[in-house]
């Protein structure tokens, strides 16, 4: 047959391109271990989700917790603060996507889609430039222009929603996907 | 230079070895009779003293090995407690190791500045020139992965900062660069399995360093040492070999190099490094300001200078890759800035732009200068020096080449330090 299509291939031809190629395919599927092993471990992935009681949370105050090795911010925002977030255009803003993992990905960076419950405001404290953690603004001390959170590495500034509004960050702060397994308590992750 | 060969076994068994394995010819070609122009400066003296700072880090680093824990629990004492108050003399090999770092770049520095002035990268030594920059990019490196292994403040903040420069990535395909970062620490964040990995690569990368040191120098002695003429050595009068004239002018230059080096060591241990990274690293805590080691300002104050974070990291990653282009930007025939008069000029600038720049990204993100009542924010400073850094190699080399007029060339190395010899004779 082989030598119908082609007069001058060998069987021997046929051997030497073969084990090329499976030494090829072996090689590559051999390297995959060696680069996999660097990804996130079983143990670390175990421990990816946290729950926290928010009852002794006061209005206007910041809790951090740590999740998956970050720090996440649970603020309950003042009613004051709401209405500051909800008063802002989206044309305003740097990054108009809600960055939140709890709804669709590409939903508008409206105030009322970066919250389950308005008064509940839960971010990954990870500045979005370069990962430092934000310091959150309170009326005792300010921070940055828009009353959220001022990144002190590389001056990037959030609004009381977490929304980027200037300095070098790309994105609004992460909202974790979380849900309310009772009315002051949180699963994240 | 190749080809040449004054190598004669002297005993039946170096006679015998050497048509078995010629290492010892090896050894007398290229540091013994190794031709070398005669006319070598004090500049030139810091090849030999990178090579003894690579064996020095290598020698105090397998030994901090021996006591280091590279544990996220247990790094921090590992360091602080068993190797400075522990460890017989563990303070001593440590503060070797974390003071030569610096002195390893400040070695590097000029001795990156010296091949830039004397024009040392230019044919036939692209190759040389090109080897010392990846051995210049490996440093870093390894530096960096050495910075975050005492687990303090600054080495997990620092480590994060460095690592999350891949997060740009996002911006080109979605995900990409968070996959990326995920994958380079192991976790979700800066972690304990990132601070095993970094301790591997660390230990391992000085190895790949002095592999490419050894290209490097086979690089260097195929055509031979470039000169503060710049000119060709032309016949035997050009040269003196190599030992003892420049082992014993090396050695003369390491002492000295090395009472600066032990000043450090002795008396300012800490003068480098940053206060903040004697605090135990805390994930839930950022310090006030980040700052990376000296050595890499610069590049740090182009980074923070440029508002866009994809934009930045690449305007950062090009200051490092424009020097690879270096032998092919610079368009003049003549080498060396000696007979150069606007280069040499520009090159001081340059000298200077760089130390501005390292100011720049040692002060925090919003200060400024008040000049006659005005602000002026250092990170306008910092664009403008940025602008310098790429003009200079990107517009002003290939533009200078062309239109500058250069001083005569001597004929020869030999003439050139005879008649400078006779000068300073009829001057007594």
């Amino acid at each position: 047959m082989a030598n119908a299509i082609k007069p001058d291939a060998t069987r021997r031809d046929f051997l030497f391109v073969a084990t090329g190629a499976a030494a090829a395919v072996g090689g590559v599927a051999a390297v995959w271990p060696f680069i996999d092993q660097m990804n996130p471990s079983s143990a670390v992935l175990a421990m990816a989700s946290i729950e926290v009681d928010l009852s002794a949370i006061q209005a206007g105050q910041q809790v951090i917790f740590k999740w998956r090795g970050h720090p996440l911010f649970v603020r309950r925002r003042t009613p004051k603060e709401i209405a500051e977030a909800r008063a802002v255009s989206l044309n305003d803003l740097v990054d108009r996507v809600a960055r939140n993992a709890n709804i669709a990905e590409n939903a508008p960076a409206s105030d009322e889609n970066r919250v389950i419950k308005p008064e509940w405001l839960v971010l990954v404290g990870v500045c979005t430039h370069l990962g430092c953690t934000p310091t959150v603004s309170t009326p005792q001390s300010p921070q940055g222009s828009y009353g959220g959170w001022l990144c002190h590495c590389h001056g990037s500034d959030y609004d009381t929603a977490g929304r980027i509004r200037k300095g070098p960050a790309p994105q609004n702060l992460a909202v974790p996907p979380y849900a309310f397994t009772g009315p002051t308590k949180i699963k994240i992750g | 230079m190749a080809g040449h060969t004054k190598y004669v076994p002297g005993s039946a068994f170096t006679r015998w070895l050497d048509t078995r394995l010629p290492i010892l010819r090896l050894a007398n070609e290229n540091l013994v009779t190794y031709p070398t122009p005669r006319n070598l400066n004090f500049w030139y003296t810091f090849g030999g003293i990178l090579t003894f700072m690579l064996g020095i880090q290598m020698l105090t680093g397998i030994v901090l090995a021996m006591h280091y824990v590279p544990n996220g629990d247990l790094a921090f004492a590992s360091v602080e407690q068993r190797i400075m108050r522990e460890v017989n003399y563990g303070w001593l090999i440590r503060y070797i190791h974390s003071s030569g770092a610096s002195m390893f770049f400040l070695a590097v520095y000029v001795h990156m500045f010296r091949g830039l002035y004397y024009g040392s990268y230019k044919a036939p030594r692209e190759v040389l020139w090109i080897l010392g920059v990846f051995i210049y990019l490996l440093m870093v490196m390894t530096a960096f992965f050495g910075y975050v292994l005492p687990w303090g403040q600054m080495s997990f903040w620092g480590a994060t900062v460095i690592t999350s420069l891949f997060s740009a990535l996002d911006q080109v395909i979605p995900h990409l660069g968070t996959s990326i970062t995920t994958w380079l620490w192991g976790d979700f964040a800066v972690g304990d399995a990132t601070l095993n990995r970094f301790f591997s690569l660390h230990y391992l990368m000085p190895f790949v360093i002095a592999g490419v040191v050894g290209l490097h120098i086979w690089a260097l002695h195929v055509p031979g040492n470039n000169n503060p003429l710049g000119i060709d050595a032309k016949g035997p009068q050009d040269f003196v070999p190599f030992h003892p004239y420049y082992t014993v002018k090396d050695a003369f230059y390491l002492v000295l190099f090395l009472i600066v080096y032990m000043a450090f060591v002795f008396y300012a241990p800490n003068f480098f490094g940053n206060p903040d990274n004697y605090i135990q690293a805390n994930p839930l805590v950022t310090p006030p300001d980040i700052v990376p080691e000296w050595y890499l300002l610069p590049f740090y104050a182009m980074l923070r200078s440029v508002p866009q974070k994809l934009l930045g990291v690449i305007v950062m990653g090009g200051a490092l890759v424009t020097l690879l282009f270096i032998p092919w930007l610079d368009s003049s025939k003549v080498r060396s800035c000696r007979f150069r008069p606007l280069m040499k000029q520009l090159f001081w600038i340059f000298a200077a732009d760089c130390i501005l720049l390292g100011y720049c990204g040692s002060q925090s993100a919003d200060a400024a200068w008040n000049i006659v009542g005005i602000d002026l924010p250092l990170v306008w400073v910092a664009r403008l020096a940025t602008l310098y850094y790429f003009g200079f190699f990107w517009v002003l080399m290939p533009w200078v080449g062309r239109i500058e007029v250069t001083a005569p060339l001597p004929e020869s190395i030999a003439q050139s330090v005879l008649a400078r010899s006779v000068k300073t004779e009829d001057a007594e």
